[in-house]
């Protein structure tokens, strides 16, 4: 590759991590107390907060109700401060537009839409800092915020990047290894049943490849799903000995 | 003005020891309860590939064979007879919509209401026409659950003259799971402010009224200002009950008044600092704790 070298020949990568390595991911339920449901994630220096609001009545257009599930709403943005460049992006810009539809696309598979008819949840996210999947960062802290809803789920969706690079795949890709115009795959699963919400790629890559990348992206989104349950768990634990006093 | 600020601390960490055994039911979306078909499969749980599943985080509840799964924080799920406080939304034919913090906007029937002027009225069209002088869009109301539909929906009745529309006063919205089911949902409070803690978590506070106007049928708002010091204890039950609400004590009559004495040491603007409103707390749930025995 022209550019930075991303995996050295000792096999480390530009933050020193190794090729299956994930970021360090840190997560807390519960942080506004006006929404129904919310989080805030950090997934190495990527940080998000989500949000969610609903089940409630559908609100604004009525056509929009549906008669045997529930809407689901999703809104992506980011932070002016939240990239090396500050720039004001304004709502509906292409990118975000593109984003917040396969968010909703993703949460449409995992929550149980069904069980409320005419209704709508708003989720809402907001990149505060981003360094690199993104899309993989706003699915995981919609999960907690949803969870923390109290909104019945099939399952934890958990998401997670992976790239190519010199015939290995690498897990959970920050911005430098993103921007360096190697491939990139983003997965959405969910991991108990290991049914894929979402798979996104946009570069080229070889057909006998996609098999050990997807292998990789997948063992990845386990990896983030292990800590997210313990982050829930935590959570659940810490609230009832609160309630239960 | 002397404006309070403060540095940023260290979140306390709640001690994990004890109560093991709550612990132990403790689920999250996708643990599988079981794998016996036995089971009957209640809220909060689904069916995959016959294994009875979680899809809510909480706590699991087993009556006979029925399975569920309550969550710790939802939206209120109303159940017939529950009292709660409402905004009009719409103003529709021969109904209102109201929101009660449910998954969908309850329905209030022109049926449904005391019109001023005696109890066997019929309802004209006139009355539907003049739906709009009743109840406006934004009014909060106090009224009871008269029925849940199929879809989950409230149809809620005012057909009492405890319910109505509310005047002056201050409502403070606080999680629906805080508000301990009781007999009564009315209090005078003796500290001389009155309170509707409404099942779905939205709580009134309101200066006690002196004589019910029995013509009004629940429509007449007073107008005339409140007192201050009516004013600076609802006020302070305000704060009391946010500070309560924050540390998770169930919110009943006793439990807000208690909370009500222990802070009066405290100015009021003061509750919600956190290490007063730690130390009000704390009083509070002692002299609960106390009273049980």
């Amino acid at each position: 590759m022209a550019g930075i070298e991303l995996l050295s020949d000792q096999g480390y990568r530009l933050d020193g991590r190794k090729a299956t390595e994930l970021r360090k991911v840190q997560a807390r339920m519960g942080v506004f107390g006006q929404a129904d449901g919310s989080a805030y994630l950090e997934q190495g220096n990527t940080k998000v907060l989500a949000v969610v609001y609903g089940p409630h009545e559908v609100r604004g257009a009525r056509s929009k109700i549906l008669y045997d599930r529930a809407v689901i709403n999703c809104q992506y943005s980011m932070a002016t401060f939240s990239t090396a460049e500050r720039k004001r992006r304004p709502h509906g810009d292409r990118k975000s537009s593109e984003m917040s539809l396969h968010l909703k696309q993703t949460f449409e598979a995992a929550v149980l839409t069904q069980l409320y008819p005419r209704s709508q949840i708003d989720i809402y996210v907001k990149i505060l800092q981003a360094d690199g999947g993104n899309y993989s960062a706003c699915v995981n802290a919609a999960t907690l915020a949803v969870i923390d809803a109290g909104i019945p789920m099939r399952d934890y969706v958990c998401a997670c990047t992976a790239g190519f690079v010199d015939d290995t795949p690498l897990a959970d890709l920050c911005h430098a290894e993103e921007s360096g115009g190697g491939t990139s795959l983003a997965v959405a699963l969910l991991p108990r049943g290991g049914q894929i919400a979402l798979l996104q790629m946009d570069a080229r890559l070889h057909q006998d490849h996609l098999d050990t990348l997807m292998e990789a992206a997948m063992t990845a989104c386990k990896g983030v799903s292990k800590v997210l349950d313990e982050v829930v768990r935590q959570h659940l634990q810490e609230m009832s000995i609160l309630t239960g006093e | 003005m002397a404006a309070d600020m403060r540095l940023p601390t260290v979140r306390k960490q709640v001690s994990l020891s004890g109560s093991k055994s709550a612990i132990a039911s403790l689920v999250v979306p996708g643990d599988v309860i079981t794998t016996d078909t036995g089971f009957m499969r209640g809220h909060g749980t689904y069916l995959d590939e016959e294994k009875l599943t979680a899809s809510v985080a909480g706590e699991v509840e087993r009556v006979n064979k029925l399975i569920c799964v309550r969550p710790l924080k939802t939206r209120y799920n109303g159940e017939v007879g529950d009292v709660v406080v409402g905004r009009i939304t719409e103003v529709q034919q021969k109904r209102w919509k109201v929101e009660t913090n449910s998954r969908l906007d309850s329905v209030l029937l022109l049926s449904a209401v005391n019109l001023p002027g005696g109890e066997l009225r019929r309802r004209s069209a006139e009355d539907e026409l003049s739906m709009r002088d009743y109840l406006q869009e934004g009014d909060l109301i106090s009224a009871e659950v008269q029925a849940v539909f199929s879809d989950g929906a409230l149809s809620l009745h005012t057909r009492s003259l405890k319910y109505g529309k509310l005047g002056q006063g201050v409502l403070v919205q606080v999680s629906p799971s805080l508000v301990k089911r009781q007999k009564t949902h009315f209090h005078y409070l003796p500290c001389g402010s009155s309170i509707i803690l409404g099942n779905n978590g939205f709580i009134w506070l309101y200066p006690t009224p002196g004589q019910q106007d029995e013509d009004a049928g629940g429509y007449y708002t007073s107008i005339e200002p409140v007192a201050l010091s009516d004013r600076e204890v609802i006020s302070r039950l305000r704060n009391c009950i946010l500070a309560l609400a924050a540390h998770k004590v169930m919110l009943f009559d006793t439990s807000v008044l208690y909370c009500y004495e222990s802070s009066l040491t405290h100015q009021i603007k003061d509750i919600l600092k956190p290490e007063v409103m730690e130390e009000v707390v704390l009083q509070t749930r002692h002299r609960l704790a106390d009273q049980e025995g």
